[in-house]
């Protein structure tokens, strides 16, 4: 089911996290963290609830900016030569990003547009492949949450991103989908892609490199 | 470069049109509020005629306003802004593509349905041209400088009233010199003044509130 191997990726890259700190309201949620992924990584963030992992990948996705440190991307600095490091990254956030008054479909293409992707794959074999057969016109309200997720998913079939940023990507989705992600992320980190994710799951991937993030316990 | 542009506009066309309802929203105002003034005013067409382009400004101004606030609420809300603010397409573009998508669904059927509501408050015909031309250029320009405020308040829980006390400072010169163009033509004078004021307020805010609006919303995001 997987449409991987479609395309290589040019260039063995690297992102560096050089004493990321965070803070939130004068109190410091996490700090010194440092990083490093090499292609073919997937890393996985695990700690409890509330302890900065969606901090800490919205600052991998730029969307937020760390208090202190910085990323570099094959070498240079994010913050400094952002467009370049947006071209590589693919975001799956906390919220989906998804039009409730869409269809997947719909849904598909506008993402597609904005990212410029010219892959040849046609939004109803992605949608497909992802088991939302039959479910491609339907408006998202219309979806049960794990099929939402899936449409999200879907994403990851089209980018040619080498750096995935996942949120909980496998919340609300079942065995299968959970073992189809699986599958695409072992292809991905096979091209030589790399992946962040946080989740509390046990992932069925080998070699998956783990970081626990710990509560900074200093208040600023 | 105009791929993200393109793509927003289509999308957010589409997206007015599954939620017509909403959409309409602006317009109804418009409409029943203009309704009402014979009814609360004063039925006599001499009276109407007098006030007829100060209350079809304001009337439109505050449809205008009321529709802004929900310019990047729902996109903020499913997470679509986060997607569009670390997507690879610079963020004005996009941003420019949503309050033009905005204009055409709120200012351009205001501006379409002025005239049949001055003929309801009798305006002299001298008044229809400016008062057309006007809105035309004087909405648009309220889209694109509501877009600032609006893209300041989105991560506010109750951002309306804020919203608000932003931007009105911003929209009077639009209302003084939409208004007045009308008048003056009423009155029998030149209008080229006020409406040439008009389309430099649309040039301007052109220029400036897309960049304004862009690094407002990323000053959202981080909060």
């Amino acid at each position: 089911m997987l449409l991987a191997g479609r395309f290589l990726l040019p260039q063995t890259p690297q992102l560096i996290l050089d004493s990321i700190a965070f803070e939130r309201d004068d109190s410091l949620l996490f700090s010194g963290i440092c990083l490093s992924l090499e292609s073919g990584d997937v890393l996985q963030i695990e700690g409890p609830n509330g302890v900065g992992k969606t901090t800490l990948l919205r600052i991998l996705s730029t969307a937020l900016m760390p208090t202190a440190g910085k990323l570099l991307w094959q070498g240079s600095d994010v913050a400094r030569h952002r467009q370049l490091y947006l071209q590589n990254i693919m975001f799956l956030g906390h919220l989906p990003g998804l039009k409730q008054s869409l269809s997947p479909t719909e849904n598909l293409v506008w993402w597609r547009r904005i990212h410029r992707d010219h892959s040849p794959l046609k939004n109803e074999e992605i949608l497909g492949s992802l088991g939302l057969c039959g479910y491609e016109d339907i408006p998202c309200y219309a979806l049960s949450a794990g099929q939402q997720r899936r449409a999200v998913l879907a994403r990851l079939l089209v980018t040619e991103a080498s750096l995935w940023i996942l949120d909980e990507p496998f919340t609300a989705i079942d065995k299968q989908g959970v073992a189809d992600l699986e599958a695409l992320l072992i292809a991905h980190a096979r091209r030589g892609g790399m992946a962040v994710l946080s989740t509390h799951q046990d992932l069925g991937i080998a070699n998956v490199r783990r970081f626990p993030l710990v509560a900074s316990a200093e208040v600023v | 470069m105009g791929y993200g542009f393109a793509a927003i506009l289509r999308r957010d066309l589409l997206l007015a049109f599954r939620n017509r309802g909403e959409i309409a929203n602006p317009v109804i105002f418009f409409f029943i509020v203009v309704t009402l003034v014979p009814l609360g005013l004063t039925p006599e067409a001499s009276r109407l005629a007098e006030i007829a382009p100060g209350i079809l400004w304001v009337m439109a101004l505050l449809a205008s306003l009321l529709s802004v606030e929900g310019l990047f609420h729902s996109d903020y809300r499913d997470g679509t802004l986060e997607q569009l603010v670390i997507s690879p397409q610079p963020l004005y573009l996009m941003v420019l593509a949503k309050i033009l998508a905005h204009w055409l669904i709120t200012g351009l059927p205001l501006t379409l349905l002025a005239p049949v509501l001055g003929m309801m408050l009798s305006l002299p015909a001298a008044g229809y041209l400016p008062l057309v031309l006007g809105l035309l250029m004087g909405t648009a320009v309220l889209s694109l400088l509501g877009a600032i405020g609006a893209g300041l308040t989105v991560a506010l829980r109750k951002g309306g009233l804020l919203l608000s006390l932003i931007v009105m400072p911003l929209y009077m010169p639009v209302l003084i010199f939409g208004a007045s163009a009308v008048q003056r033509s009423v009155d029998g004078f030149s209008v080229q003044g006020p409406l040439a004021v008009m389309g430099a307020l649309l040039a301007f805010s052109l220029l400036v509130a897309p960049f304004a609006t862009a690094g407002a919303l990323r000053v959202s995001m981080h909060g």
